[in-house]
């Protein structure tokens, strides 16, 4: 029998506690794979949120640190200092990135720290059921906007991206899409740049990642990948947004 | 730098060279008054011997730092005052909950609020009694001296590492700045360092990784887990009590202190002592672990009619004081806040008014 | 057992004077703190600095509520602390910019005019040691030898100064 495709060795063997339809699961393989095929395995550090990812510590087959809410690009900064030959990257939903940890992020993007985020942005609050996100679209409902999003009541969502594009720190930005196989490959593409970066000691890089939650947006898993494809990438424009 | 050294320095500076002395090799801060002469000394020395300074974006940012530099083996620290350190909480109680060794100043100034910049002991609480959320101890020590900050932070990370919990150092305005003469020991030689298998260094693999966190979402492993903290508590209680007693033998009142106060009180226990009233003091040198049996034993001394907890605020470290004399004998408290500090005559007079020999 | 006071503008090297009494305590092998008024008072405003000097044991309380000396390099300074100067105590008084008189007629009070002594041994800016040598010679504290020794170094940093430092004090030491 003939081996045709096997698991990256970035990944353990623990089995995802993620929802049916979730695209956290894509996203922690093609981080897994991106570290593998950098060399990664024996030299990297990885720290997870609080929020949907929280065990993310039990995934990546690597050293791993849990952080508070928010704090991650903060702790990654601490991790990388220490010992700056080690693959050092943050993995944070939108909550923990764009709302509660704002300065973290953006502070760590413009010292330009040589570490690596994936930003997981699924417009909601998921671990905690469903509450109204920095990202939530205009008009999407959520358990703390029950009528929809209003900019009169509850402010624009927010753009991290393009905001993080606008300093100098960062080497590269981009934002991808989880929606469909094309643009899964186009986000693995974008991760492994990410790594690859801050291999070559390039300096802070970011991936967005537009994801998924069936289950507080009340979809199917397939009526989700069309709301992220239709919806969600109008507010959210892919593409890379810095690269140097 | 491999010889002991003599040399006058403010307590702020002294704290920064002992710590690095004692292993410090990584330092993440934000500027506030009175503390920032710790992380402007940090910034030149620090990279001197290979080490690394890093000014946060925020006390939180800064407190996280700590915890990512400490869960990757580093001997780290962080400093700040009392406004600051309320924002570093969410942090502590984290590092706690992974078990992570560091060291944490705090030059406490008046509150509550912005309150104002002048010396005070007004985190009393906040400190030994968790300020942040869930059950968790840390080793506090409540310098009084430029050398006494130099000789607890130079085995303050071996205390850390010993136990896994942050020692903190609970100071005020006036020791930050306070110059004083100090003999400053020889520096310790990082690779003599107990090796810390549980650090993320980077090289874990499968069965080799290590996690630093302290998210237990079972009950009984989280039970279990403040199990295993409170027993280490236990120990740290049991070993590391640090105490001084002045004149306490033979004395009447005895004054109880901590920190620089408690060098007013002792020029305090000269002048009643002159007066002909034996005076006695009795200071606290860890704060958690309170000097319980050292008090017990003064209490229980015939000679002593009634203690006086005199403190920089509004009454906080006397509680600790009453439930330790457990109504033996009386407890008197004089305290000042605000900013304003007492004198060693203002401490005679509470005592010859209020006191009834 | 030698509390002082050093009070005066921002800018009059109160804060140095004081460190320089410390410094030489600490080359005699005497104990000694020196703890400064902090905090936004200092921006332009009033400094000034509480030094204890033991020949025999540490210091215990750095707070001074009574002082054996006031060295007040301006008038709020006089104002401010002279009172609490004990009876039989010392209080320099820098004449060049304070007219008044010593109120507290229990204290000795010794008048220097520091800034024009300052200036005629080409310093203007070491008032300050005109005031320590007047002071030293007044209390006897320490040898004007050690002083001397002290500002060597104190400023082998900076050496250019030493002469002219060294002048101002002697200068000081030499008023009656």
């Amino acid at each position: 029998m003939t081996t045709v495709f096997e698991k990256t060795s970035f990944l353990t063997d623990a089995p995802f506690h993620y929802c049916p339809g979730c695209t956290h699961g894509i996203a922690h393989r093609i981080v897994a794979e991106s570290l593998e095929e950098i060399g990664a395995e024996g030299r990297c550090v990885g720290v997870a949120p609080v929020g949907c990812a929280v065990f993310a510590y039990n995934y990546f087959n690597c050293d791993m640190q849990e952080a508070a809410h928010g704090r991650a690009p903060a702790v990654a900064t601490g991790i990388k200092l220490v010992n700056p030959d080690n693959i050092v990257f943050a993995y944070q939903g939108d909550g923990d990135l764009a709302s509660i940890g704002m300065a973290e992020i953006v502070h760590a993007a413009t010292r330009g720290v040589n570490i690596t985020v994936i930003f997981i942005n699924n417009a909601i609050y998921g671990m905690t059921g469903g509450q109204m996100a920095p990202t939530t679209l205009l008009g999407q409902k959520s358990t703390t906007c029950p009528s929809g999003r209003s900019a009169q009541v509850n402010g624009y969502p927010v753009r991290m991206c393009e905001m993080l594009a606008t300093l100098d720190g960062p080497s590269y930005i981009a934002r991808c899409s989880l929606a469909d196989v094309k643009n899964v490959r186009q986000a693995k593409r974008a991760v492994l740049k990410a790594f690859q970066n801050q291999k070559e000691g390039k300096g802070f890089s970011f991936v967005e990642l537009l994801s998924t939650c069936p289950t507080n947006w009340h979809m199917s898993p397939v009526q989700a990948l069309e709301y992220v494809k239709n919806e969600m990438t109008a507010q959210y424009p892919l593409g890379v947004f810095k690269e140097i | 730098m491999t010889m002991e050294e003599r040399r006058l320095m403010k307590g702020n500076e002294a704290i920064a060279e002992a710590a690095i002395r004692g292993g410090c090799r990584f330092y993440a801060g934000y500027p506030i008054t009175p503390q920032n002469e710790i992380p402007e000394y940090m910034s030149w020395r620090l990279p001197q011997v290979g080490g690394r300074f890093i000014q946060a974006e925020s006390e939180i940012a800064a407190i996280n730092m700590v915890y990512g530099a400490a869960g990757a083996g580093a001997r780290a620290m962080t400093s700040s005052s009392s406004p600051g350190i309320s924002l570093k909480q969410e942090g502590i109680s984290y590092i706690c909950g992974a078990e992570l060794p560091c060291v944490i100043i705090n030059m406490v100034r008046s509150g509550p609020g912005l309150g104002g910049i002048q010396p005070a002991q007004s985190d009393y609480f906040q400190t030994v009694k968790g300020g942040g959320h869930g059950d968790y101890r840390m080793l506090v020590y409540s310098p009084c001296s430029v050398q006494e900050c130099v000789d607890l932070l130079y085995d303050a990370y071996d205390k850390a590492e010993k136990y896994r919990l942050p020692v903190m150092i609970l100071g005020d305005g006036m020791l930050g700045q306070i110059m004083e003469a100090v003999t400053l020991p020889v520096m310790k030689d990082p690779s003599t360092f107990p090796k810390k298998p549980w650090a993320t260094d980077g090289t874990g693999v499968g069965q080799g990784r290590r996690i630093i966190n302290s998210l237990y979402i079972v009950p009984d492993e989280l039970e279990a887990m403040n199990k295993k903290l409170q027993k280490i508590y236990d120990d740290m209680c049991a070993n590391e009590v640090m105490c001084e007693s002045y004149l306490t033998d033979d004395a009447e009142i005895v004054i109880t202190a901590y920190g620089t106060v408690a060098r007013i009180a002792k020029s305090a226990v000269d002048m009643l002592r002159e007066k002909g009233i034996r005076a006695g003091l009795l200071r606290p040198i860890t704060l958690y672990p309170f000097p319980k049996a050292e008090f017990q034993k003064v209490i229980g001394n015939d000679s002593v009619k009634e203690l006086v907890a005199t403190e920089l605020s509004m009454g906080q470290y006397v509680e600790d004081v009453r439930l330790v004399a457990g109504g033996k004998k009386p407890v008197k408290f004089y305290g000042r806040s605000g900013g304003n500090v007492m004198s060693p005559d203002d401490i005679a007079a509470f005592v010859e008014k209020e006191v009834q020999l | 057992m030698e509390r002082i006071v050093i009070a005066g503008f921002g800018g009059q090297g109160v804060l140095s004077l004081g460190q320089l009494l410390v410094y030489a305590a600490m080359y005699e092998n005497q104990y000694a703190t020196w703890l400064p008024s902090y905090g936004p008072e200092m921006r332009g405003g009033t400094a000034n600095c509480s030094v204890v000097i033991d020949a025999e044991k540490p210091v215990a309380s750095p707070i001074i509520a009574t002082s054996d000396t006031l060295i007040a390099m301006n008038k709020p300074s006089l104002d401010k602390f002279q009172m609490s100067v004990k009876s039989g105590g010392l209080i320099v008084i820098n004449s060049s910019l304070i007219t008044d008189k010593c109120a507290n007629t229990a204290a000795k009070a010794v008048y220097v005019d520091a800034n024009r002594i300052a200036h005629e041994n080409g310093n203007n800016k070491a008032s300050n040691l005109v005031i320590l040598g007047a002071y030293i010679r007044h209390s006897g504290l320490f040898p004007k030898e050690v002083i001397l020794s002290t500002i060597e170094k104190v400023y082998a940093s900076k050496p250019q100064f030493i002469p002219s430092n060294k002048a101002c004090f002697e200068a000081g030491f030499a008023l009656d």
